[in-house]
């Protein structure tokens, strides 16, 4: 794929920034976790930010009564901690008995409840207790002192990691919480391989069993799952590691690198590969003639940063000027590393406004950047894509490949498409 | 600890942060998280603002809470300070900075800045957004306005606009034209787009006009009593309140109240005969307290729509409120629980909501119509166009926005004559929506009312009756099955026939 000559970015220079941050907290990830698992509600324990922060990021209030909610702390719980607890217990109470559906409790804390260390672990196992069991309780934390936006999932999930039951069978175990679509899509390239058993984390339902032990081998599909990571190999499984399923080669990558795994034959794996990969290369190829020598600049976001511009750069022809992301794990993310040209300056953490000056000095083609930033980029000229639309939308393997360039590209189009000058 | 699913209001470092970004050469140095950065959105996206709001964000980490939180705070004043160079600076905490105690007031005072540093105290686990828009206002009011020498010609302040407010930005041109066809000029805006200068120039002004007393109301009282300036206390929305606070101006400045009301057509509108249908309509009203009761008095005096609901989600104004709400002969609802709010709705069962974003889908699943009077605020209540809600053009808008949702006078006609065409669509609803919207509140629409029958009473409908039902138009078929079940519960019949469907109806003619 890249010229063995031409260093990578994995070995480029990582430019730290310790600054004001301007991303979402952890929490956010409960918009799209509690559209995942359909008998799970998210009890956030904290305070009126919280709740509002969540109806912001959700954008729209689509739901009257939505699976998840915020137990707001008031002055008298900050007074003493029992109370606290009695107060929780309560309001779970009250929640569970009006909602008998609800089959995984998750209590999820915030910045408020860590800062007066409220210990939802103990509260977590005592209304495990009392509930089992019609509902199992687990609790993490989507604080904005510990986590940032995507963190919240990876978080999540590695509270479920202990809970899973012990396989000895030889599996593959998928993480990361995909939309329904892009699973089946992947469930079936995995099928028409013949990998299986294929066990997802997160399942979309409690009733689902996921197992896993020494002979799980487990592939991810998100790059921001660095805790779960770890929480796997501990209970013994082997990481995958490759490239993520963005684009065709990424989704090709990603796929070769389970079956070398698994063994299955090269001319199966062509066989099984072959159309959907040129389709996704010729939807690619389309969006391409937009981006093609187009220069990006990532702000810091969900830390899908460096494998969309591995994607944007190998696969659609942009340069990448600048990617930042909040953190960079690279057991992770280092085979998409590796297939990007020395170049860009590569970001860790955040400092707002030194950045924003590097954006406007660069002043790149295309800007990704968080919601908060955008219009004001707008205002100055620069074209933005949020980077929001590419947790909410499907954009992983071959079929989304046309849709994630489509993304990028219309950015650039609308702003070609516009006259609002007079024709003179 | 209280569970909450949707809030009206957020915390009060947003109310502050309204403020802030409503105004000039001010900075904002909030000791805060990364995740309260959220807050910026609301005012780039929902209101397409094209500038971040000015603020900074220390956003502190769990690493830094053992180590130095206080001097991380030290450092983004004065980097804020060097960056923005702003004329004035507001610091303070959002809640998780309240509980780690670090002093912002106390801290940027004693860094000798030579502009005026005003530290905020905003209670965050007791008040609202509400409330911390007001305080800051009061509070940078408190420390910057001073007594001054009179303009010569009568001008006034308009109090209370902010950044995210619902049609601020048009209530002021509004307001501003009213006032120069009486002769009055204005001398600051405030917050909205006034400067820390501005703010040291309020007391030029000869009165207030408090425009929103959810966000300027302390500021007002505290002009009033330090420089002795009254203020307006009717908040000109609709046709009524317009003419009385023009009343009001002209006591306070003995000018005459005539004005040019040429291009103010609801009293008009109303009384042609298309809006004869709009007859006793019974609306359900809720949003914050200032704009629920402007919104009651249009209903009932100026639309003749009969009002069966009434509340507010901010507490500040619960008692004006029920004394308002008594007056309609209601028990007004103070609630900031939306899932009360729904209950309230469904239980009243109105044939329109006027409320904020948050009741428009209460009613989009009950399948009640609803026109939006309040905030909170939704990026389409931006619209590109001039849209006030104050003043004469403010009822014009407000006379538009409340038929909308409707099914119109002579089209509500058609649709009876034409309810047994085989081509007619039932749940076609106003032919001014596309379609789209009406049919899938339609299904629900007409399961609420069954599941309602259900739960509620034993009657059963029979067979003819159900049928006799269905001929009834989509939009009072509702009313209709729940007027006769309640009837038919009063009056001990169990079996609903059409004779009892056509009692109910002669029962409850009005």
């Amino acid at each position: 794929m890249s010229d063995i000559n031409v260093a990578s970015c994995a070995q480029a220079p990582v430019l730290k920034e310790r600054g004001q941050r301007e991303v979402f907290c952890g929490l956010t990830s409960i918009i799209w976790l509690h559209r995942k698992m359909q008998d799970a509600f998210f009890l956030v324990v904290g305070s009126r930010t919280c709740a509002h922060l969540l109806q912001s990021a959700a954008g729209v209030m689509i739901f009257a009564e939505p699976r998840f909610g915020t137990a707001i702390l008031e002055e008298t719980d900050l007074a003493g901690l029992a109370d606290a607890h009695q107060e929780l217990d309560r309001e779970v109470d009250r929640l569970l008995s009006r909602r008998p559906d609800i089959r995984q409790l998750f209590l999820v804390g915030s910045c408020p409840s860590e800062v007066i260390k409220l210990d939802l672990s103990t509260a977590a196992e005592r209304l495990t207790k009392k509930y089992a069991p019609a509902v199992r309780v687990l609790n993490f934390t989507g604080s904005g002192i510990e986590t940032t936006f995507t963190q919240g999932e990876d978080e999540c999930l590695t509270a479920m990691v202990p809970t899973l039951n012990e396989s000895p069978d030889r599996q593959l175990l998928v993480v990361g919480a995909l939309p329904d679509v892009v699973e089946d899509q992947m469930r079936s390239l995995l099928d028409a391989l013949g990998i299986g058993p294929v066990r997802v984390l997160p399942a979309s339902g409690a009733d689902q069993i996921v197992s896993v032990g020494p002979n799980t081998y487990f592939a991810m599909t998100q790059p921001f799952l660095g805790e779960t990571h770890s929480a796997l190999l501990r209970r013994g499984a082997e990481h995958i590691p490759a490239p993520f399923p963005f684009g065709a080669e990424g989704t090709t990558a990603w796929l070769k690198a389970i079956v070398d795994k698994f063994g299955v034959s090269a001319d199966l794996f062509e066989q099984v590969v072959a159309a959907p990969r040129a389709r996704a290369e010729k939807a690619i190829a389309q969006a391409s003639e937009t981006l093609c020598n187009k220069s990006v600049f990532f702000f810091p976001d969900s830390q899908l940063e460096i494998p969309l511009a591995r994607f944007l750069t190998v696969e659609c022809g942009m340069i990448a000027l600048e990617v930042g992301t909040p953190f960079l794990h690279r057991p992770l993310v280092g085979p998409d590393l590796e297939l990007m040209t020395e170049g860009p300056v590569i970001s860790e953490g955040q400092d707002v406004d030194r950045q924003l000056d590097r954006a406007l000095e660069r002043r790149a083609d295309l800007t990704v950047c968080g919601l908060g930033l955008a219009n004001p980029l707008e205002a100055e000229g620069l074209t933005t894509k949020w980077a929001i639309e590419l947790v909410f939308t499907p954009v992983h393997f071959y079929e989304q490949a046309g849709d994630l360039a489509g993304l990028f590209s219309r950015p650039l189009r609308r702003r070609a498409i516009l006259r609002q000058e007079a024709a003179e | 600890m209280k569970l909450t699913v949707w809030t009206y209001e957020g915390p009060p470092h947003v109310g502050a942060m309204r403020v802030a970004t409503g105004m000039t050469d001010l900075h904002y140095v909030l000791h805060a998280p990364q995740g309260d950065t959220y807050a910026d959105l609301l005012f780039t996206m929902i209101e397409r603002r094209d500038h971040r709001p000015p603020v900074t964000f220390t956003t502190f980490q769990a690493r830094d809470l053992g180590s130095d939180t206080s001097n991380l705070f030290k450092t983004a004043c004065q980097e804020a300070l060097d960056r923005f160079q702003p004329k004035a600076m507001i610091v303070g905490s959002s809640c998780t900075a309240e509980l780690i105690q670090d002093d912002p007031g106390g801290l940027a005072e004693n860094m000798g800045f030579d502009i005026p540093v005003i530290p905020l105290e905003l209670p965050s686990y007791q008040r609202k957004e509400n409330f911390g828009a007001d305080e800051t206002f009061f509070q940078i009011v408190r420390n910057i306005a001073k007594p001054c020498k009179k303009a010569k010609q009568i001008s006034c302040n308009l109090i209370g606009p902010t950044a995210l407010g619902f049609r601020h930005r048009d209530d002021i041109a509004e307001i501003s034209g009213l006032l120069s066809d009486m002769g009055v000029s204005v001398n600051v805006v405030a917050p909205m787009g006034a400067s820390p200068d501005d703010i040291a120039q309020l007391g030029a002004a000869h009165f207030n006009v408090l425009m929103y007393p959810e966000t300027g109301e302390s500021a007002a009282r505290w002009m009033e009593r330090e420089l002795g300036l009254s203020y307006t206390k009717t908040v000109p929305i609709g046709v009524g309140a317009t003419y009385d606070f023009l009343n009001e101006v002209s006591q306070i400045t003995g000018l005459n109240p005539v004005v040019d009301a040429g291009r103010l057509r609801l009293p008009w509108y109303s009384a042609s005969v298309d809006s004869t249908y709009l007859t006793g309509k019974r609306v359900f009203i809720f949003g914050d307290g200032t704009h629920a009761m402007a919104a009651a008095r249009i209903a009932r005096d100026e639309m003749g729509f009969a009002v069966v609901g009434l509340g507010c989600y901010n507490r500040e104004m619960a008692r004006p409120l029920r004394a308002f709400a008594k007056d309609f002969g209601l028990s007004a609802l103070i609630t900031d629980d939306y899932l009360e709010v729904e209950k309230h709705i469904s239980e009243v069962a109105p044939e329109m909501i006027l409320g904020t974003q948050m009741e428009r889908h209460i009613g989009k699943r009950l399948g009640i119509p609803c026109a939006v009077i309040s905030a909170p605020v939704h990026v389409q209540d931006f619209p590109a166009r001039y849209s006030p809600q104050m003043g004469f053009e403010g009822a014009n808008v407000i006379f538009d926005t409340w038929v909308h949702p409707l099914v119109m006078g002579l089209e509500e006609h058609l649709l009876h004559m034409f309810r047994d065409d085989f081509e007619f669509n039932d749940a076609a609803g106003p032919s001014h929506h596309g379609g789209h919207a009406p049919v899938s509140s339609q299904t629900e629409k007409t399961s609420q009312p069954e599941s309602v029958s259900n739960e509620s009473s034993d009657v059963i409908w029979l067979t003819d009756a159900e049928k006799e039902l269905k001929k009834i138009p989509f939009f009072v078929r509702g009313k209709a099955r729940r007027n006769t079940e309640i009837y038919a519960t009063k009056v001990g019949i169990s079996r609903i026939s059409i004779e009892t469907l056509y009692e109910a109806k002669a029962h409850y003619a009005q």
